[in-house]
Parts: structure tokens; C-alpha cells; sequence
């Protein structure tokens, strides 16, 4: 790229430049858009209340409370452990971990007959389930912050959870039915009756830990030692071997599981980190041709063929023409979209709804539920709070020296992003359905712990890139004035002309 | 790495900013079609939200919506039973919605642009007043004679109508359509009894469900003869001009004859109309079609209101239950000359002649009322959901004008005759002049014949009171004996319930 065609150089320069302000720790601007947040969620609570007892209880800030004090927890332990951390990241999650918390609570609510409505205690039910997940799952966050002080030091474990993550794609596949299949899925391993986790929730992760690490260690050679073929660079073989080995093994194997979804979700991480770290474009176009093409040879095997296609082909039937067969195969997307507009601009309010209707509203469709009772503009909002949460990520990715940091925290924010895109664009009829969860609003300890960790993984590389380079790791010295030094401490940054 | 993370950064607001336009253009541009899709089920639990006003028959509320603790809140009953199932209808959860209960249903339900003044005052004081109330024109007495004199009739006839009028104002009095249904289980919110009450019913050979009053067509026999008999007034014949009669009569190019109803009826070769009437002498009506041919008869009987398709009985406006149009059916030959053994055979109400018992009732109530009919309705007042405003008070209408004031008095004179000295005479009520005219018609050779009646009361002064239609299908031998009898137990139930005009 030219240097003409580069755009005006601010926004680069802006974040660099602004050292000296990125210095300060921001933990009191965090801590107020923390309670910002519990005091939106105890609104809603509130609101669903008045609309679905006719009254509020004395207790109808329980909830939120409850989740305040949990997050209020990890906030003093961000001050500790990790005190240059974005501090947008923590509020933005815990809004959306609340109002998730607040609307499972709100279903359980409509689920209840209505003399025992105002009972409902607030560890009840699937909201108070999910409340109890949020504990669990903001002390694994705090613990992952307490062992990682440092996020160069996952690196260390990048084969071994790159291991990890493929024996935990794989584990559902070969473990019987009977513990690991649900709703025709087999993405589960079941513990007893009530208790069960998804794995393929924190394979993301484990994976994305050994893409960077592996990618960052391959980058010179993937970058400079390629034959051209097409007038695209292709890197060798041998240097791709075990990173595109791992992908395909998961993505394979998802396939077969049919959880397209996460398989799609897989192929974006891959490709977006290969793109990241090799700064080739080809990759993004390669990667969007493979995509495209192989999901028209799944549409045409899975009409002629059947077998492991046929899942597809019945998919993106359903996606061209929901109202083909609006009472059974396109109940589910039928039902999302008529949530969806019924919500209108407005929506019914929060508990004004009939999200009952919906087939897992709690969560495939919870995205659909909540649309009806916010509407438009409460959607937006969320997609704003979820668009944050990316950006803040990309910015400390953007930010952080190493090149480790930049690839895990872009490659972290992007999947999470993703996530979120194909499981919106799924229930709102933009892109096929699949199944997946909705960062933080999903009922589901699994999708809930690993996101955490992901934020968890996040603050720690903003805390990197944000914290002032002469500071002592675990102290928070005044920032010195005078000119950024971030420079001087990137060692692994390739800095081109 | 910077450039590539700025992209990925651009890429995900993209991919964003398609949710957003999608979401736009499905909760946006495509909301109301969604909201209102017909497998959106929250529109119906927003239905059952607000209490759905009564239906009201004569004080009594026979539809009425209780209380629940489920998620549908509000539970149709129907206090009425089957009594007043073909009227009132019933309002199902999963099923399509029938009668007044359809027909009344935004107004019911509280959604009527009408009561947009009230709906805006429960947001101010926060109540939830429901919806509005609809009362009916029905007498109870005579819709309680109608249903357990048709139930319990004294020849076994399983399917029937009856139909009361006032002839004066078209309100209907009493509407019955045997057998019936409870409309209850209909209602239930448990969808899966419901359905399984609804697929009972509909399996169910005698057809419940079908209102007979209004949409069931057959062969009116002798009723029919009303009819002839004022085309004959109209084209010189009077009451007392003698028509050529006799015990049997074979139309001239048919070879199969035309007999009585006995050998007892009008065997002379020449009787006078009068007499025709009231013994209801077949072989002088159909003499009497064939001389005033084909065009005439058709004509009348269109007059009375057969052939109407549209008719519908609810408010005076518009809407309301629809109904099936009466037939005259072909009578002539393809070249449009008369057929006269066609003619001779639709004269006493047979061969393709089908009425409706709405209609039998309608021709009783012109004759009743000088020749006057009147459109007929059974939604009398619409009230607000407090009972303080009156949304809409019936004003009764003329729908069309059959026969003259004079053509009327002599067709009621003969009606008269019919219940005095004839084959009506169970219909007589003392102290009240009572006419009508009896109908005994063939459906098959091999099926009984059904009975028919079509009558009015007036009072001492004149001034009519009540017309019904009596129908018993396949009631078989002294059917239109019972259909009289029934007729008039009716007009004196609403004799009897002056308030139900």
C-alpha cells in the first residue's frame, strides 16, 4: 500500500500520542459505569416487575444487587491485579450479563403461575441459576487474572491448549449420545441430571491462544518465505501445517456434531488471525471464497447427497423461506422474526411480552425475546454495548507492544464480535440459523465462563498496553510526564517503513 | 500488525451495521405484517388480556368472559349452552372464531375504532374497563320455547330450524338450529380439548355445527304456495275466484300426475282460492302455476327475497351472519318457453324450489305486516363497556316491498283461514289472530318427508306480533302438524315477553 492511499494518520497517532492520559488507571470512571449499569439493570428488574405482578416487590432490586456486589468484586480486583485495564470493558459486560440475568428471571416470571409470581425468590428459577453462573464465572475471571499476570505468559501453554482445544471439540463427538447429544446436538458432556457443560465453549479459546502463538512464532517465514501462485502469496506448506491441521481437525468435526455454527465461527478466527498476522489481504479473500464456495457445495451435496449435508441444505432452505413451513421446520425462525416485529420500533416494554411463545428464548433466540419487549432501539442499544466490547478489544490489541498480545486480543474481540453477528444475523433472517449462544445473555454456565475468561484475557492485554512501560508489573506509579516510551519496550513489533 | 487490526475493527462495524439495517427492516418495515401474522400467537394473548365484553339476550347474559390464573386471562363462557350456540357462535383459542362472536368481535373485544374514546380514558385512570357489551334482539321466552319445543318434538325429527321475527321491525326473536352444541369446550384454553371438541362435532353426521336457520336450503312444499297465490292476487285471481282443482291432475306434457295430500282435499273439479289455501290443494296450485307460467312465480318468489346471496342478519348496517339465498331453481325449458310439468311440480314448493326457514319467516312476516318486509337483525344496541354510552341502536329498515297492502290483507286473510279451518290448527293461540300455512315436502322417494310451517300472530288490534318459520327435517308423517304446533308455542313465548321487542 502506497503511502498516499493511507488514510490521514490521526486516528493512529491519536491513541499513541495520548500516552500520557492512557497512563492514568481509570478505575473510578470504571467503577461508576459499573453502578451505571447494576442501577439499568435494576430498573429493568423493576419494570418487568410492575408489568407482570402489577406491582413491585420490596425486593425487586435483589437481583441486581446480588450482581452488583459480584461485580463489584472483580472491579477491586481489576484495581489490584490489572489496574490499567480498559475500563469500559467490565461495565459494558456486566450490563449485558445483567439485563441476560434480568430477562431469564423475567421468563421465569411468565413461566410461573401468577399467584406464585411475587414469591419468586431470586436464586429461583433459570435466572437465578444464571445469577449463580455469574459468580462462578466472574471468579474463574478474576482467578485467570490473579495466575496471568502477564498475557505473554499463556504463551508457554500455547501447544498444550491448542491440544486441550482440539480434545475438547472432539471430546462430544466420541463420547456415547446419552451424555454428550441434546436437541439432536452432540456438543455436550453431562454430569449427573442437572449439570452439564458445552467444551467447544472454551476450545475457542484454548485455540485462539495457540493460533496467535503459533502464528506470531511462523510470521516472518509465513510473510517473506512464499511462492506466488495466482499473483497471491501462498506461504509453504510446512509453515502452515499445524495451524491449518488444527483448524481443520475442529472444523471437521464440528461439521459432523452439526454445529455449524461454531464451525463458521472457527473458520473467521482462523482466517481474521492468519490475516492479522501475515497483513496479506489475499488471506481474507481466500478465506471468503472457501467460505462461500464450501457453503454452496454443502447446499448441493446436502440436496443430492444428504448424509452430514443434509443438516445444511434444510438450514438454508429454512433461511430462504421461513413461511414454507411456518408451523414446523421454520417454527423456530418464524416465531424469532414475528418476536422481532412485534417488538416494532419500542417493543412492549420489559415483561409487556409474550417472549414465552418463542422456542428457546433462553437461548438461541433470547436476542428475539428481548427484542420484543425493547424493540429497535433497545436492540440497537445492545448491539452498541456488544460493538463497544469489540472495539475496546481491537483498541487494545491496537495498543498492546507484542505482537502475541496484538493477535490474541484482536483475534479474541473479533470472534467475540462474530459470535454475536452470526447469531443475530441468524434469528433476524440475515444470514442462516445456527446454533449458538449469545455472548453473556444466553442462559448457559459453559458460554458464560469462557466469554468471561475471554474478557478476563482482554483486560489483561489492555492492562498491558495501557500501563506506562517504566512501571514495576503489579504497581501503579503516577505516570511520568515526558514522551512516550511505549516504543522502546516492543522488541517483537516489526515496525515498517 | 496495526493496519490489519484497524480493518478487522472496520469489518465488524460492517458486519454490525448489517444487524442494525436488518433489525431495521424487520422491526421497522415489516413489524405490522409480523404483528398481525396469523401464527403470531401473542396477538391472540393480548386478545385474552382485556376482558371481552357480554353477549346479552333479554337481560340475561349469555356470553360472558371469566377470570383465569393462566396465561390467557379472560375465559369465554357461554352461560347459554346450545341453547344460543348458532347465535352467539364461540370464540376458540386455535379455531376461527363464529357467529355474533366473530361477527361483533372488535367491539367484543374492546379493539373497535368505536371505543377509542374508552380505551384512552383507561389509560388515564388505569383501569381496564374490557370491551364492550352486545345485546341482542332475542325474546328469552321465545328462544327458550324455540329450543325445547324443537328438542322435544312429538314426531323425533333430529334436524330442525326455527325462526321468530317481529314483522314489524325485521328483529329476529328467537333463532334455533337443531341439533346444537355446547360452545363451551369450544372456548377452553387448553387447545388440544378444544380441538378434540371442535373435530367431534364437525365428524358429528347430523351436523351440529351448520346453522339450519339460516344456511340450510330444502324444499319448502306447501309453504311455497303463499307465493303462487300472491302472484295469482296480483294478476286478477281474488280470493274467491274459482281455480280449477280436482284429486288428480297431469300437466300436459309430463306423464306423471299430481295428487293431494289425501283424497279428502279438494276432489271437486273447482274450488275457490281461498279454499285451495287453506286445504292446501295441490292440484289446483299447480294448475294455477302453469296458467300464470314460469316468469311470474320466479318473479314473486325473488320479490319475497329468494335468490338475495348477500343477506346477512347482524347489525342493520352491515355484517352479520351470513346466510344461504332461497331458490326458485329452473322451472322453464333450456329455450326459456315453460315446462309445464316443471311449473306444475315447483308450484307447491317441490322439484328444484329450496328455502331457508330465514326465508319461510321473512314471507309470513311481509304478509303479516301489509306487505311490508323488513330487513332482518339480531344486534338491537351496542353499549360501552360501562353500559353508560349507547354505540348503536337499531332503526329498523324495509328491506323490500313483496305485495301490496291489499294483496297482503287477502294473503292474511287466507293464512288465517289455513289455522282456523285448516291444516294449521295447531298454531291457534286464544285470543289472538293467528295465520300461517303448513308445508309437507318430499326430499327422496325413499326418505320421510319434512315438515314445514310459516306463520304470524297478531293481536286484537291488528297489529302483528310474531312470524315464524318451523322446519323438522325428515320428520316424516304429521311433520308439518308438529312444525305448527311448535310455531305456535313460540309466538306465544313471545306474546309472552313484551320486553324482548
Amino acid at each position: 500500500m502506497t503511502v498516499a492511499a493511507t488514510p490521514a494518520p490521526s486516528p493512529a497517532t491519536a491513541g499513541e500520542q495520548s500516552g500520557v492520559r492512557l497512563a492514568r488507571s481509570r478505575r473510578n470512571a470504571e467503577l461508576s459505569l459499573l453502578l451505571l449499569a447494576m442501577a439499568l439493570v435494576a430498573a429493568y428488574g423493576a419494570t418487568v416487575e410492575a408489568n407482570l405482578l402489577d406491582t413491585v416487590t420490596p425486593d425487586f432490586w435483589m437481583p441486581a444487587a446480588t450482581l452488583g456486589v459480584v461485580f463489584l468484586g472483580l472491579h477491586v480486583v481489576i484495581r489490584f491485579l490489572a489496574p490499567f485495564a480498559d475500563p469500559a470493558l467490565l461495565p459494558a459486560v456486566a450490563l449485558l450479563n445483567g439485563l441476560g440475568v434480568g430477562f431469564l428471571r423475567r421468563i421465569d416470571l411468565g413461566d410461573a403461575p401468577v399467584a406464585d409470581r411475587e414469591g419468586l425468590a431470586t436464586f429461583a428459577g433459570q435466572g437465578g441459576r444464571q445469577l449463580a453462573w455469574t459468580l462462578g464465572a466472574v471468579i474463574l475471571a478474576a482467578g485467570l487474572l490473579a495466575i496471568m499476570r502477564d498475557h505473554r505468559s499463556i504463551s508457554r501453554y500455547a501447544y498444550t491448549l491448542g491440544l486441550a482445544g482440539i480434545v475438547l471439540v472432539m471430546l462430544p463427538a466420541v463420547l456415547p449420545p446419552s451424555i454428550s447429544e441434546r436437541n439432536g446436538a452432540k456438543l455436550w458432556i453431562q454430569f449427573g441430571e442437572s449439570f452439564s457443560i458445552q467444551p467447544g465453549e472454551f476450545a475457542k479459546l484454548a485455540l485462539l491462544v495457540f493460533f496467535a502463538y503459533y502464528l506470531v512464532r511462523k510470521r516472518e517465514v509465513l510473510s517473506l518465505a512464499s511462492r506466488r501462485f495466482l499473483g497471491i502469496d501462498f506461504p509453504r506448506g510446512r509453515d502452515l501445517g499445524p495451524v491449518v491441521g488444527v483448524w481443520l481437525i475442529s472444523v471437521l468435526v464440528l461439521v459432523f456434531e452439526k454445529d455449524l455454527g461454531t464451525s463458521l465461527l472457527y473458520f473467521g478466527m482462523f482466517v481474521v488471525t492468519l490475516y492479522i498476522a501475515t497483513e496479506r489481504v489475499s488471506w481474507l479473500l481466500i478465506g471468503l471464497v472457501l467460505f462461500f464456495g464450501g457453503a454452496y457445495l454443502a447446499y448441493v451435496l446436502g440436496e443430492t447427497v444428504g448424509g452430514p449435508f443434509a443438516n445444511f441444505y434444510l438450514r438454508a432452505e429454512i433461511w430462504l423461506d421461513p413461511f414454507a413451513d411456518p408451523t414446523d421446520k421454520g417454527y423456530q425462525l418464524v416465531q424469532g422474526l414475528l418476536a422481532l416485529g412485534t417488538g416494532g420500533l419500542f417493543g412492549a416494554g420489559p415483561g409487556g411480552g409474550q417472549p414465552g411463545i418463542l422456542p428457546e428464548v433462553q437461548n438461541d433466540f433470547i436476542f428475539a425475546g428481548i427484542g420484543e419487549e425493547l424493540g429497535l432501539f433497545g436492540l440497537s442499544a445492545l448491539l452498541v454495548v456488544y460493538l463497544l466490547i469489540v472495539e475496546r478489544g481491537l483498541r487494545a490489541a491496537l495498543a498492546v507492544r507484542d505482537s502475541f498480545g496484538k493477535l490474541l486480543a484482536g483475534g479474541l474481540a473479533f470472534t467475540l464480535g462474530l459470535q454475536v453477528f452470526v447469531i443475530v444475523g441468524g434469528i433476524s433472517k440475515l444470514i442462516p440459523l445456527t446454533g449458538q449462544t449469545t455472548p453473556f445473555l444466553s442462559a448457559g454456565g459453559s458460554s458464560l465462563m469462557a466469554n468471561w475468561l475471554l474478557i478476563a484475557v482482554l483486560l489483561r492485554v489492555s492492562d498491558g498496553a495501557r500501563r506506562p512501560v517504566t512501571g514495576a508489573a503489579g504497581k501503579a506509579p503516577r505516570p511520568a510526564a515526558g514522551p512516550p516510551e511505549q516504543l522502546h519496550g516492543a522488541p517483537t513489533e516489526v515496525i515498517k517503513p | 500488525m496495526n493496519a490489519p487490526l484497524r480493518r478487522v475493527g472496520v469489518v465488524v462495524m460492517v458486519l454490525f451495521g448489517l444487524l442494525f439495517v436488518n433489525l431495521n427492516w424487520i422491526q421497522a418495515y415489516k413489524a405490522d405484517e409480523y404483528r398481525t401474522s396469523d401464527y403470531n400467537g401473542r396477538v391472540q394473548v393480548a386478545d385474552y388480556k382485556r376482558k371481552r365484553g357480554n353477549i346479552e339476550a333479554g337481560g340475561t347474559a349469555v356470553a360472558t368472559s371469566k377470570e383465569t390464573t393462566g396465561t390467557l386471562k379472560f375465559l369465554r363462557t357461554y352461560p347459554g349452552g346450545a341453547e344460543y350456540a348458532h347465535v352467539l357462535g364461540y370464540k376458540p383459542v386455535n379455531l376461527a372464531d363464529q357467529g355474533i362472536e366473530r361477527v361483533e368481535n372488535d367491539f367484543l373485544a374492546g379493539t373497535s375504532d368505536q371505543l377509542i374514546g374508552d380505551r384512552l380514558k383507561d389509560m388515564f385512570t388505569g383501569d381496564d374497563s374490557g370491551g364492550g357489551n352486545v345485546l341482542l334482539t332475542l325474546s328469552k321466552k321465545a328462544q327458550d320455547a324455540a329450543y325445547n319445543q324443537l328438542r322435544n318434538n312429538q314426531v323425533g325429527a333430529k334436524k330442525g330450524a326455527a325462526i321468530a321475527i317481529d314483522p314489524r321491525t325485521g328483529a329476529v326473536q328467537a333463532l334455533v338450529s337443531m341439533p346444537s352444541f355446547d360452545p363451551n369446550p369450544l372456548a377452553s384454553h387448553t387447545s388440544s380439548e378444544a380441538a378434540a371438541a371442535f373435530n367431534k362435532l364437525e365428524q358429528d353426521p347430523d351436523e351440529p355445527l351448520k346453522n339450519r336457520a339460516l344456511s340450510e336450503t330444502l324444499p319448502p312444499g306447501s309453504t311455497f304456495k303463499i307465493v303462487v297465490a300472491a302472484a295469482a292476487l296480483e294478476n286478477g285471481i281474488t280470493k274467491t275466484t274459482q281455480i280449477p282443482a280436482g284429486s288428480s291432475w297431469t300437466p300436459p306434457t309430463s306423464g306423471s300426475p299430481i295428487r293431494n295430500a289425501d283424497a279428502s282435499i279438494c276432489p271437486e273439479p273447482k274450488v275457490t282460492l281461498l279454499a285451495a289455501v287453506t286445504e292446501s290443494c295441490n292440484t289446483g296450485f299447480a294448475q294455477l302455476g302453469v296458467q300464470l307460467g314460469a316468469n311470474a312465480i320466479k318473479e314473486k318468489a325473488r320479490q319475497f327475497g329468494f335468490e338475495q346471496e348477500d343477506l346477512t342478519v347482524g347489525e342493520l348496517g352491515e355484517g352479520g351472519l351470513p346466510t344461504a339465498a332461497s331458490r326458485t331453481g329452473t322451472i322453464q325449458n333450456a329455450d326459456g318457453g315453460d315446462d309445464p310439468a316443471a311449473l306444475a311440480q315447483s308450484s307447491i314448493g317441490q322439484r328444484d324450489v329450496r328455502m331457508t326457514p330465514l326465508e319461510g319467516a321473512m314471507i309470513a312476516a311481509s304478509v303479516a305486516n301489509n306487505g311490508s318486509q323488513m330487513r332482518p337483525y339480531l344486534v338491537r344496541q351496542l353499549l360501552a363497556p360501562d353500559r353508560t354510552t349507547s354505540y348503536y341502536t337499531a332503526k329498523a329498515r324495509e328491506l323490500r316491498q313483496p305485495v301490496s297492502s291489499q294483496v297482503a290483507g287477502d294473503l292474511r286473510d287466507m293464512m288465517v283461514s289455513v289455522v282456523q279451518n285448516g291444516t294449521g290448527k295447531r298454531a291457534a293461540i286464544s285470543g289472538y289472530t293467528v295465520g300461517g300455512k303448513t308445508g309437507t315436502a318430499q326430499s327422496a322417494p325413499d326418505r320421510p318427508d319434512h315438515g314445514w310451517f310459516i306463520g304470524f300472530a297478531l293481536d286484537k288490534n291488528g297489529t302483528p306480533i310474531s312470524a315464524v318459520c318451523v322446519m323438522l327435517e325428515q320428520a316424516g308423517s304429521g311433520g308439518s302438524a308438529e312444525a305448527a304446533r311448535i310455531a305456535g308455542q313460540i309466538m306465544r313465548a313471545a306474546i309472552a315477553d313484551p320486553g324482548g321487542r
